[in-house]
C-alpha cells in the first residue's frame, strides 16, 4: 500500500467499482430535496424545532393579549437583553451535550471570567489585554474540561462538576466575596457593548443573534460539529472511523468554555460590576434549554436554533410572571413543568415513531 | 496485498488471550476464523484493525513490517472492519456513518451533504438492499446496517476485510446476499477474514481456514480438504458425540394454551399448545414476531386481545411477576441486556427472580442463598472459581446456564427460551442441549426461540412457523426439516 503504484491500482479499481455500478443503471437522484441539506426553513421543519416554533408563536399571542405592556419595545428589549446572555452560554451548553457529555461549570466560568477580567480592569490593564485575559481564564477551564475528560477519560458530570466548585471558589477567593465595581472604570467601547443598541436592539442580542446563526451552520454544515454527532451517537463507532475523539472531547469544552467566557465579559460590560455569584444556577437553565430545543442527554442530538429557541421560551414566560405579578417562586416551578412536558412529548413522539 | 500476523501475543491482566498466534491473508481469498468464545478470535482482530497494539509479534504487510495505534492507522493501511457489535451512529443519516471516517471528506471546514450522499448511492447501488442514504442510521434494519458498516468498510479502498460473526442478525435470505457480495469481494482481490460460529457458512464461503484454541493456533487448514467434524474437534480439542440428546418421549397432558393472543402491528390470532415435557420450537425469521409474542405471552408486553391458560387455568396477563408466579418464565435472547445483572456475582444473579426463597424476614440470607446456588450450579455444571465471583468475568456458556439457574429457582413449569445458545460455542451447546432435555424429560414444558434451523430441527418435538405475525403452520415428526420450515417462514406456503 505504501508503494504509489500500488495506491494508484486500488484506486483504479474504486473507481472501476462504481463505473460498473453507474452503468449498471444506478443512478443518484439529481436533486434532493429531503433529510441532510437544507435552509434554516429545513431545518425548522426537518428538526425538532417546528412544533416549538409554534408553541412560542402561540405563547406571544397569549401572553401579548393577556398584557398589553408585553408587546411594548421596551418589554421584549429588556427580556431580550435578559436572556441574550444565557443564550450564548447554551449554545455552548448543547455541544457538550451533543457530544454525550455535560458542562456543569458554565456558571461559575461566566463569573470567574468576569472577576478576572474586571480585576485586571482595576489594576489598570489595558482592556483589550484584559478581556484577553479572561477570554483565556474561559478557555483554561475549558481545556482542563476537556483534557480530564477527552485525555483522561473522566466522567464529564464529575469533572465539571469539580470545575464548577472551583471556578465559583476562585471567584470568592480573588474577590473575597465582595463584587468588583467597574463604575467609571470601562472604556466606550465596552459600555457600548454592554448597553449600546443598533437600530434600538441591544447590542448583547445582536452578539447573542450572531453566535446563535453562526453556531446553526457551523452545528449543521461543518465537519468539525458533525464529528461531535458522530462521537455523541456513538462513540464506539466514532473511534472505529478513526475519528480523534479525545481532541474532539477537548474541543468541544474549548468552545463551551470560551462561550462562557464570552458571556461573562458581556455580563460585566452590561452591569458595570463583577461580582461572583453571577450565573449562579445558569448551567441547569442551559440544560434545560437546550433539551426543550431538541438535544438530549445521551448524545448525537441537538441543535443550536433549537437551544435558542429553548431558551427565548424560558425567559418569555420568566417575564409574563412577572408582568403579571406572580411571585417569582412560582417561576422555578414552572421552568420545571415546561421542562418535563416538552421531554414528554418528545418521548411519546419518538415511542409513537417506533410503533 | 498480503497481510500476515507473526507470534501475536497479547495479556489482559493474567490471562493470555492470543499466545503465537500467526496467520497469513492472501489477496482474494475468504480465511475462516473459528474457535470457542474465549479462543481470542475477537483480540486477534483487534489486533489486526489497530484497536489494540499485541504485546508482542510483528504485523507484516507484504513482507514489511507494521504496528497499528489506532483503528485510523489500519484503515489508512487498507485493512477495514465490521465488528460483531455493529458501531453504526443512530442519529445521523447512512451517508454521513458511511463517510465519517473520511477527513478528505468530512474534515473540520463545510461539508457537501449532496455529494456524499450522492457516493454513498454508488456504493450502496452494489448491494441491493434499498437503503436512501439520507435516512437516520437508526431507522435502518439490522441487517441494512450490517450492509452500511461494509460499505463503510469498503469506502476506504481497502484491500482486507473483516467481518466479525455478519451474520449473526441477519436472515437466511439476508446472509445468502452477503455471502453473494463477500464472493464478488474476493472476485475483485480483497483478502476476507471471515470470523463465524456457523460450520456451514465456513464451509460454503471460505478458501482456508484457521482455527484458535484458548489463544493458540491450533491449525489452518484447506476447507475443501477437510470435513466439518474434523474442524470442530480441533476447535474444541475433544470429540463431539450427537450434539442433539432429545429423544421424544410419551407426551403429557396439555400444560400451556395460547388462544387467539394478539398485539396491534406485531402478531394476530395467535394459538397453540404445549404439552408436558414437550419441546416445541418457534421459528420465523427475525422480525416474524417471535419475539414480542413470547413477551406477550408472559406479561412483559401488552397483549391487545387473547388469552394464556396455563394447566387449564386462566393466567392474568398483566404483568411478568403473575406469570413467573404461575409457573412460566421467559429467558430473554440477550443474556447481557435482559438476562443477568453483569456486575453482580453468581449467586446473586441465580437467586434474583426468586428472592423470597432466599429472604428471611427484610433480609437475604446469604447461607441460604449461597446454598441454593451451589446446589444449581453443580446440577447444571456452572465452572467457576467462587459463587462470589462477578457474572462478567464467566464465558457465554457459563452465563448461559446461570441464566437457566436463576428461571429454574423460581420452580418453571413452563420455560420459553430465546435464543438459547446464541453466541457460545460449540461445547457449551451441547451442555445446554443436554440440559433443555432433561427439563423436559422432568416435566417441564419448553419452548424454544431460535434462529439456528439445525438447533430448532434437532431438539424440538414439533415447531410453530411464524411469518410476519401469524404462525403459518406447524411441523412434528418426520416434517421437521429444514425445506419445510423454511417454506413457511418465507412466506410461500
Amino acid at each position: 500500500m505504501h508503494e504509489p503504484a500500488e495506491k494508484e491500482e486500488s484506486q483504479r479499481m474504486a473507481t472501476d467499482l462504481k463505473n460498473e455500478q453507474r452503468e449498471g443503471g444506478v443512478e443518484a437522484p439529481a436533486a434532493t430535496t429531503y433529510g441532510v441539506r437544507g435552509g434554516l426553513w429545513q431545518s425548522i421543519r426537518g428538526m425538532r424545532s417546528g412544533p416549538l416554533i409554534l408553541v412560542i408563536v402561540a405563547m406571544i399571542v397569549i401572553f401579548w393579549s393577556i398584557s398589553p405592556f408585553f408587546g411594548t419595545a421596551e418589554n421584549l428589549s429588556t427580556t431580550a437583553l435578559g436572556f441574550a446572555i444565557n443564550g450564548i452560554v447554551v449554545i455552548g451548553m448543547v455541544l457538550t451535550l451533543i457530544s454525550g457529555g455535560v458542562d456543569l461549570s458554565v456558571g461559575s466560568v461566566l463569573a470567574l471570567v468576569g472577576i478576572v477580567t474586571a480585576r485586571f480592569i482595576v489594576l489598570g490593564v489595558s482592556h483589550p489585554i484584559a478581556i484577553v485575559i479572561g477570554l483565556v481564564a474561559g478557555l483554561f477551564c475549558g481545556l482542563v474540561n476537556g483534557l480530564l475528560i477527552g485525555k483522561v477519560g473522566l466522567n464529564p458530570l464529575i469533572t465539571t462538576l469539580g470545575m464548577m466548585g472551583i471556578a465559583r471558589g476562585a471567584s470568592f477567593v480573588i474577590t473575597l466575596g465582595t463584587s468588583i465595581s467597574l463604575y467609571n472604570q470601562l472604556s466606550a467601547g465596552m459600555i457600548y457593548f454592554g448597553s449600546g443598541a443598533i437600530f434600538g436592539v441591544p447590542v448583547i442580542v445582536i452578539a447573542f443573534v450572531l453566535i446563535v446563526a453562526v453556531g446553526d451552520v457551523l452545528f449543521r454544515r461543518s465537519g468539525a460539529a458533525r464529528k461531535v454527532f458522530y462521537l455523541g451517537s456513538n462513540e464506539k463507532a466514532a473511534i472505529l472511523s478513526g475519528l480523534n475523539v479525545g481532541r474532539l472531547k477537548i474541543g468541544v469544552y474549548l468552545f463551551s468554555g470560551l462561550l462562557s467566557a464570552v458571556a461573562g465579559i458581556l455580563t460585566i460590560c452590561r452591569f458595570l460590576v463583577a461580582t461572583p455569584l453571577a450565573g449562579n444556577g445558569l448551567e441547569l437553565t442551559a440544560i434545560s434549554a437546550s433539551v426543550i430545543g431538541g438535544a438530549s442527554l445521551n448524545g448525537g442530538e441537538g441543535s443550536a436554533f433549537g437551544s435558542a429557541l429553548g431558551i427565548l421560551m424560558l425567559a418569555l414566560i420568566r417575564n409574563i410572571l412577572i408582568l403579571k405579578n406572580v411571585s417569582v417562586y412560582w417561576q422555578d416551578l414552572i421552568a420545571g413543568i415546561i421542562l418535563i412536558g416538552a421531554v414528554l412529548i418528545d418521548h411519546m413522539s419518538h415511542q409513537r415513531r417506533t410503533q | 496485498m498480503v497481510i500476515q500476523a507473526e507470534g501475536v501475543y497479547k495479556h489482559f491482566g493474567a490471562t493470555h488471550a492470543l499466545a503465537d498466534v500467526s496467520i497469513k491473508l492472501h489477496e482474494g481469498e475468504i480465511h475462516g476464523l473459528v474457535g470457542e468464545n474465549g479462543a481470542g478470535k475477537s483480540t486477534l482482530i483487534n489486533v489486526l484493525s489497530g484497536v489494540f497494539p499485541p504485546d508482542a509479534g510483528n504485523l507484516l504487510i507484504d513482507g514489511r513490517p507494521v504496528s497499528f495505534q489506532t483503528p485510523r492507522q489500519a484503515l489508512e493501511t487498507g485493512i477495514g472492519s465490521v465488528h460483531q457489535e455493529l458501531a453504526i451512529c443512530p442519529h445521523i443519516t447512512v451517508a454521513e456513518n458511511i463517510f465519517m471516517g473520511h477527513s478528505d471528506v468530512i474534515g473540520w471546514g463545510p461539508v457537501n451533504f449532496r455529494h456524499i450522499s450522492r457516493e454513498a448511492e454508488i456504493l450502496l447501488s452494489a448491494f441491493h438492499a434499498g437503503i436512501n442514504p439520507r435516512a437516520k442510521a437508526g431507522e435502518l434494519s439490522i441487517a441494512q446496517q450490517q450492509v452500511v458498516e461494509i460499505v463503510k468498510a469498503l469506502s476506504c479502498n481497502c484491500k482486507v476485510l473483516i467481518l466479525d460473526e455478519p451474520t449473526s442478525s441477519l436472515t437466511s435470505s439476508e446472509a445468502e446476499s452477503l455471502f453473494d457480495l463477500v464472493r464478488r469481494l474476493r472476485a475483485s482481490g480483497i483478502a476476507i477474514l471471515y470470523v463465524s460460529h456457523r460450520m456451514s457458512e465456513i464451509f460454503g464461503l471460505c478458501d482456508r481456514v484457521t482455527i484458535l484454541r484458548d489463544g493458540h493456533h491450533i491449525d489452518t487448514l484447506v476447507v475443501s480438504e477437510v470435513d466439518r467434524q474434523t474442524v470442530i474437534n480441533r476447535m474444541v480439542g475433544r470429540t463431539l458425540s450427537n450434539m442433539y440428546p432429545h429423544k421424544r418421549e410419551e407426551k403429557g397432558g396439555v400444560l400451556l394454551e395460547v388462544r387467539g393472543l394478539m398485539r396491534k402491528g406485531r402478531y394476530h390470532d395467535v394459538s397453540f399448545t404445549l404439552h408436558k415435557g414437550e419441546i416445541l420450537g418457534l421459528s420465523g425469521l427475525v422480525g416474524s414476531g417471535r419475539t414480542e409474542l413470547a413477551r406477550g405471552i408472559c406479561g412483559i408486553d401488552r397483549v391487545d386481545a387473547g388469552e394464556v391458560y396455563l394447566a387449564g387455568k386462566k393466567l392474568p396477563i398483566r404483568r411478568f411477576r403473575d406469570a413467573i408466579d404461575q409457573g412460566l418464565v421467559y429467558l430473554p435472547e440477550d443474556r447481557k441486556i435482559g438476562g443477568l445483572f453483569l456486575g453482580l456475582n453468581i449467586q446473586a444473579n441465580i437467586s434474583a427472580a426468586s428472592l423470597r426463597q432466599v429472604m428471611r424476614g427484610l433480609f437475604i440470607n446469604r447461607r441460604i442463598e449461597k446454598e441454593r446456588a451451589a446446589s444449581f450450579a453443580r446440577t447444571l455444571n456452572i465452572k467457576y472459581g467462587s459463587l462470589v465471583q462477578l457474572l462478567r468475568e464467566l464465558s457465554g456458556g457459563n452465563q448461559q446456564k446461570t441464566m437457566v439457574a436463576k428461571w429454574l429457582s423460581t420452580n418453571p413449569r413452563v420455560i420459553i427460551m430465546d435464543e438459547p445458545t446464541r453466541g457460545i460455542d460449540v461445547g457449551a451447546k451441547a451442555e445446554i442441549y443436554i440440559l433443555i432435555d432433561r427439563l423436559a424429560k422432568e416435566g417441564i414444558g419448553i419452548v424454544i426461540i431460535s434462529s439456528e434451523l439445525p438447533e430448532i430441527i434437532g431438539m424440538c418435538d414439533r415447531v410453530i412457523v411464524m411469518y410476519e405475525g401469524e404462525c403459518r403452520g406447524t411441523v412434528d415428526g418426520e416434517r421437521i426439516n429444514e425445506a419445510s420450515i423454511m417454506t413457511l417462514a418465507s412466506g410461500h406456503a
